[in-house]
């Protein structure tokens, strides 16, 4: 009750640009800039009066100090991974991400040896690289398909549910996607595709019979796939929507069937924002631990074939860094999150940026 | 000739209707796939995991291995345990941001860049959090703790949350602010008390959302939480944790433990189908009911 009185005595009073503390930002004498300065000029004397003056500059500053703990935590992580990993990075160079030992005893290619501290993270980029590639292929045309049908064929009835489908598949947890593809994924491919893709498939030399356990990079293909489909279907289906009606009925009006409509009207409008929806799948793909960790087979060899183990980087730093044996072996690994993160905030930033560029500002879907 | 334009024109119009509806098969098609996975997993989870589903897996903790029977209750009490830590660095410190975003740096170059590392931030895989936060408290308390975990869980809501709030907060029409401020409620007051409140629902839902969100998290919890086989509340020793100890029992060799690993998973997608379904429900009655 008294802030109230106090404020609205300080109305009666009357505002005056010219005397009292007024600390509005920019306030001109000049006849023209004479209302706006008495507007900001009254916010000002308004805010700095009262009992709250302090409590109100307090709260702003907490608000701000909030607000920056987002930056707070970028500079964090990254301080962190540089200086856990100085020991790997001073030993090693960039040479630790394309370099290749030999085994003395077998004389076959070795990367990833903790016991004699050779450590090269070749097999966990290549890894990565190509489950995510696997990903992308399958997953892309799956994902534009869902959104064509959601945002121009689908009944209205069956928008609500599929959408909220859509959503529930982005919301299950990584491991339980792990879980699934363990118990019922990897025999399905183990007794039924894996077969099939080496007796079509087996002359490009990338499907080798040489492994009967039906883990590895097409399994891990398979469930990233399913993983990233979500993210890319919603932004596609985002951007979509972004298109104005005008261009659609432009199309329509010259005489198109609805799949060229769709074609010229909207894909070809959205092109950007769909690549950047793609670029943002394949950020997550990249990062993808625990499902990538249960099916990929954990071995750090570079295979041509896709049915082979493999190992993937953040599958490496899930299995080995808690048991890490020594300083080395943890900076190697730490080296291995820190590449992880700056490739990840790279591509996140590219994809958020194409985006934008589609749907002008419009606030982000946070998915 | 008018003759042969005709037969082309026809045969030109029969391809493209053949193509529109090649692309509605196709759509259609990818849909099906789509949604074929998400009922087989659910389907999945339900068929092996509710059977699991009884008294004994509330209520009793780890058995040793090759023991028959036990629960997760440990690992429940855990997840809760440091869930519960990181809401209270996470939900503070996001509406926190969020309120800034939305009230004091409207349009400012400051708040897009903010809001732009939040995106991003929210793509960055969860495991380098756990890398970033073992540095922090990890290797310099040289023991892994139920705080650390709480911690890692906690930075990962802080972008989240700072989303939904300023989104939610954008909703609020001005005149409600305005309204308070010139009946002389001070600004901070006029914030908390009336902006925030009229958009209490929405940020609620959104801190579920978030919650929801890093409940499923494993990795960061793998080298910071660690996980633990015994009961345990105490913040400065390993905990253990429902996704981790359906991670730990996925990949073990008993089958007595892939059927609790189900079980577990069942009941972790069904909290988060609740909080995802809620979500859904508040912001389609409209977040704002009391607002004009």
């Amino acid at each position: 009750m008294p802030e109230i009185r106090t404020s609205q005595s300080a109305i009666q009073s009357g505002p005056n640009p010219g005397a009292g503390p007024v600390t509005s930002p920019g306030a001109r004498q000049t006849p023209e800039g004479q209302a706006a300065a008495e507007g900001s000029a009254i916010r000002g004397f308004l805010l700095s009066r009262g009992n709250s003056a302090i409590a109100d500059r307090g709260f702003h500053w907490l608000m701000v100090l909030s607000a920056l703990s987002i930056f707070g935590i970028v500079v964090l992580i990254a301080s962190e991974l540089v200086v856990r990993s100085q020991l790997a990075w001073s030993s090693f160079g960039l040479k630790f991400f394309f370099s290749k030992f030999v085994d003395p005893d077998t004389h076959l290619p070795m990367y990833w040896d903790p016991v004699n501290s050779h450590f090269s993270a070749l097999p966990f980029v290549y890894g990565t690289l190509m489950s995510s590639f696997l990903a992308l292929l399958i997953a892309v045309p799956l994902a534009i398909g869902l959104a064509v049908f959601l945002t121009e064929m689908c009944p209205r009835w069956l928008r609500t549910p599929l959408a909220f489908i859509t959503e529930l598949l982005a919301a299950i947890p990584s491991v339980i996607y792990g879980l699934w593809a363990v118990f019922i994924l990897v025999p399905l491919l183990r007794e039924h595709v894996n077969p099939l893709l080496i007796k079509t498939l087996g002359w490009t030399g990338l499907f080798a019979d040489d492994n009967p356990t039906g883990l590895g990079f097409v399994a891990a293909g398979v469930i990233l796939a399913i993983m990233i489909l979500p993210i890319i279907s919603s932004l596609t289906r985002e951007v979509m929507n972004a298109v104005p009606g005008s261009q659609r009925e432009a199309v329509l009006a010259l005489g198109a069937t609805r799949w060229e409509m769709i074609r010229m009207g909207v894909l070809r409008n959205a092109r950007i924002g769909i690549v950047g929806a793609v670029i943002l799948g394949l950020g997550r793909a990249l990062g993808e631990t625990m499902a990538v960790t249960m099916v990929i087979g954990n071995t750090p060899q570079i295979s041509r074939s896709l049915l082979a183990n493999g190992a993937s980087m953040a599958s490496v730093i899930a299995n080995e860094y808690a048991e890490a044996s020594g300083d080395m072996h943890l900076s190697a690994l730490t080296e291995i999150g820190l590449a992880l993160f700056i490739v990840t905030i790279i591509v996140n930033a590219l994809a958020r940026l194409l985006v934008w560029a589609v749907t002008r500002g419009a606030p982000a879907q946070v998915r | 000739m008018r003759a042969k334009l005709r037969t082309a024109n026809r045969w030109r119009a029969r391809m493209r209707t053949g193509t529109d509806g090649l692309a509605t098969g196709l759509a259609i098609l990818s849909t099906v796939l789509v949604v074929a996975p998400l009922v087989a997993i659910f389907a999945y989870l339900i068929y092996k995991g509710a059977a699991s589903l009884n008294w004994a897996f509330f209520t009793q903790g780890e058995k040793p291995e090759g023991e028959l029977g036990g629960g997760m209750a440990n690992a429940i009490l855990g997840s809760g345990i440091t869930l519960a830590v990181a809401s209270l660095i996470g939900v503070p410190i996001g509406i926190g941001g969020g309120i800034f975003l939305a009230e004091f740096g409207r349009g400012t170059k400051l708040a897009n860049a903010i809001r732009f590392t939040a995106d991003v931030l929210n793509g960055v895989p969860s495991i380098v959090m756990g890398i970033a936060i073992y540095s922090l408290i990890v290797y310099q308390q040289k023991h892994f703790s139920a705080f650390a975990g709480g911690v890692a869980l906690g930075i990962m809501m802080i972008p989240t949350v700072t989303r939904t709030t300023e989104e939610m907060l954008l909703m609020v029409p001005h005149s409600v602010r305005e309204a308070a401020l010139a009946l002389g409620v001070p600004n901070w007051r006029s914030v908390l008390s009336i902006t925030v409140k009229t958009a209490s629902p929405g940020i609620i839902t959104g801190c579920m959302l978030a919650f929801a969100r890093v409940a499923g998290e494993t990795a960061p919890l793998l080298f910071t939480a660690l996980g633990n086989s015994n009961w345990s509340a105490n913040l400065n020793e390993p905990i253990a944790a429902l996704p981790l100890q359906i991670y730990k029992y996925a990949i073990s060799p008993y089958d007595d433990q892939h059927r609790l690993a189900w079980a577990g998973a069942l009941v972790l997608i069904l909290l988060i189908v609740a909080a995802v379904s809620l979500v859904r429900f508040v912001a389609s009655r409209g977040v704002l009911k009391g607002a004009s």
